[in-house]
């Protein structure tokens, strides 16, 4: 049995900074556990620029944003096992791990960060009718191909979907000589940042049909071809609008989902809204000890985000292992989502036991708004207002809300509202 | 004879777009912006477009077969293409440090291609 004070599982950013956080606040037996052959996570595919506005105040490439943090790491007294999968962890905060060489690997430790990011929603999460030929694939496997592997896994493409990553294959295929015909997104706007629309889109004059979905996929060994149709305001789709399109791939860009199999045994309670951990104003799970960050907690499209949600996980694992066991729900309130909103990070909240003394809240809006205002209420009243300009569910919210707003009021919960200005309903 | 080229503005999240009116090549009017900034932006996108082009060029290692690069500045958006081709046949040794120049003056545009990580001599 291997003994550890911290373990962190999974070494990209968020895993990185909460490592780089917890040794910075005086924990000193730090294990982190990366399955992959290097460090950096998902961020070593991504090597468009557009990481780190947030941070260091310039553009880098995934992999720049990476280094620094990999660099940092380094100098630290900070172990680092790579090629190790977590295959089990326990609420008593037990760990099993498989490393190639030294097989499996029984860890004891007295706090777990999870780090573990997320996966891709693939085929099998949408229903289209037809055969199952080679060629489909997520934009995040096409983007390891090309990117990590230097394959082209095909020529003449279509994405369904328009969240970033497959804007970014977009323009990636498109510059690599392939043929991208276009993108077909059911919902009315595009859940892509307008900047990736505008250059991965829109510089190549490759058409994006909004309320639009594929009804059908054509060809038996390798995809031949999909049928693209208009869908009417039930989401069905308008069989006179059917057009075919050949191509020989097809990209699904449809959504992340956090990685919370090795939570669930750890008796970690989800969020249906996030699919990630229930967490408190530490970033730590319902079971006392374990703390989630990163895409594993909720899905970001801001790396930035990332880290600083990792620092706060790195802090309060390092709280929780310098004051001792503190029940990390009791006289906690709960932060509940109303009207507007589809979800928020952290939903518990002990404002005594804030960390910094200021706390970022996480969040989604439902649908896009021109202007909205931001109520954070509760049942001492309003506590915060903020009028916010063009939201939009694709990018997230987050609102800080400073520690004696929160003492002063002493509420028993928190009720977030986002209401579109001009909107009297 | 008057030419319309329509841009979505970046600068904001507002993303405006924007109708700019050309004639024989030269701005006439621009419309339908919500700021200033946006017609600055407008401005450059019609007359001179530039990005910043990442890319991978291949790498004799044993665990690593791509190496990621970029342009260091901002280049004409035009020449992207001429700068893919430029790059697609060249190889790589490590060792590599993050920031070496891996190919200079890409497109002949004087601005070089460098390395966006580092690869150790045993990748
Ligand atoms: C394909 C893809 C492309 C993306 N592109 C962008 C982008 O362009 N811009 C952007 O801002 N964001 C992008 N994102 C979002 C991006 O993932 C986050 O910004 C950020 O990288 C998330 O960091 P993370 O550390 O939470 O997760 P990751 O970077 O995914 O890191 C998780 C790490 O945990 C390891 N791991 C998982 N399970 C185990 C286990 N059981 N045992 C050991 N190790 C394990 C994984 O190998 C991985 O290294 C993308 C996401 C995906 C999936
Ligand atoms: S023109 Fe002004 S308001 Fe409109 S998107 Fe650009 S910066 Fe924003």
């Amino acid at each position: 049995m291997i003994y550890k004070e911290l373990v962190v599982i999974g070494g990209g950013p968020a895993g990185l900074s909460a490592a780089i956080q917890a040794y910075e606040e005086g924990v000193q037996d730090i294990l982190l556990i990366e399955r992959d052959f290097e460090l950096g996570g998902i961020l070593k595919q991504c090597i468009h620029n557009g990481f780190g506005l947030h941070i260091f105040q310039e553009e880098l490439t995934g992999p720049e944003y990476a280094e620094r943090f990999i660099k940092e790491l380094k100098k630290m007294n900070i172990e680092v096992i790579l090629d190790t999968m977590v295959l089990e962890i326990t609420n008593e905060k037990k760990i099993i791990a498989v490393n190639k060489e030294l097989g499996i690997l029984n860890i004891q430790t007295q706090a777990i960060i999870l780090a573990m990011g997320c996966r891709e929603r693939t085929r099998g999460a949408l229903n289209i009718p037809g055969f199952r030929p080679a060629g489909i694939f997520t934009a995040g496997t096409a983007q390891r191909f090309v990117n990590i592997e230097g394959y082209m896994p095909g020529k003449d493409i279509v994405i369904l979907g328009s969240g970033d990553i497959g804007l970014i294959m977009a323009r990636r295929f498109t510059l690599e000589g392939a043929k991208v015909r276009c993108v077909v997104e059911l919902m009315p706007y595009s859940n892509g940042l307008t900047r990736n629309v505008v250059q991965c889109l829109e510089d190549y004059d490759i058409p994006l049909y909004l309320r639009h979905t594929v009804i059908e996929i054509h060809g038996k060994d390798r995809l031949e071809g999909v049928t693209v149709a208009e869908v009417d305001d039930n989401n069905l789709p308008i069989l006179a609008t059917a057009t075919y399109i050949p191509c020989d791939t097809l990209l699904l860009s449809v959504g992340l989902i956090p990685e919370n199999e090795l939570s669930k045994l750890a008796e970690v309670k989800l969020d249906d809204r996030t699919g990630g951990p229930i967490v408190n104003q530490r970033m730590e799970t319902s079971t006392q000890g374990i703390f989630a960050c990163g895409n594993v907690l909720h899905v970001h499209d801001l790396v930035d985000f990332v880290t600083q949600e990792a620092r706060l996980a790195g802090k309060g694992a390092a709280d929780y292992l310098s004051k001792g066991k503190v029940d990390n729900y009791a006289d906690a309130i709960p932060v509940r989502v109303l009207k507007g909103v589809r979800y928020i990070v952290p939903q518990y909240f002990q404002g005594k036991e804030m960390l910094n003394g200021r706390q970022e809240l996480f969040m989604r809006s439902v649908k896009p708004m021109d202007k909205a205002k931001l109520i954070i209420d509760s049942d001492k009243g309003v506590i915060k207002t903020k009028t916010l300009n063009y939201v939009k569910p694709s990018e997230m919210i987050n609102v800080a809300l400073q520690k004696e707003e929160l003492c002063q009021a002493n509420p028993n919960y928190l009720e977030i509202s986002l209401q579109e200005v001009g909107d009297r309903s | 004879m008057t030419e319309e080229k329509f841009v979505t503005c970046i600068v904001c999240p507002k993303g405006c777009r924007i109708k700019v009116i050309l004639d024989e090549g030269d701005i006439l009017d621009i419309l339908n912006y919500g700021c200033k900034r946006g017609v600055e932006y407008a401005r450059e996108e019609v007359m001179a477009p530039k990005r910043i082009l990442t890319t991978t060029v291949a790498v004799q290692g044993q665990n690593i077969q791509m190496l990621p690069v970029k342009t260091e500045d901002a280049i004409p958006k035009e020449l992207l293409k001429v700068a893919m081709h430029e790059t697609k046949d060249l190889s790589v040794e490590p060792p590599i440090k993050i920031g070496d120049v891996i190919w200079p003056n890409i497109a002949g545009t004087g601005v070089n291609i460098i390395a966006t990580r580092t690869l150790d001599a045993n990748v």
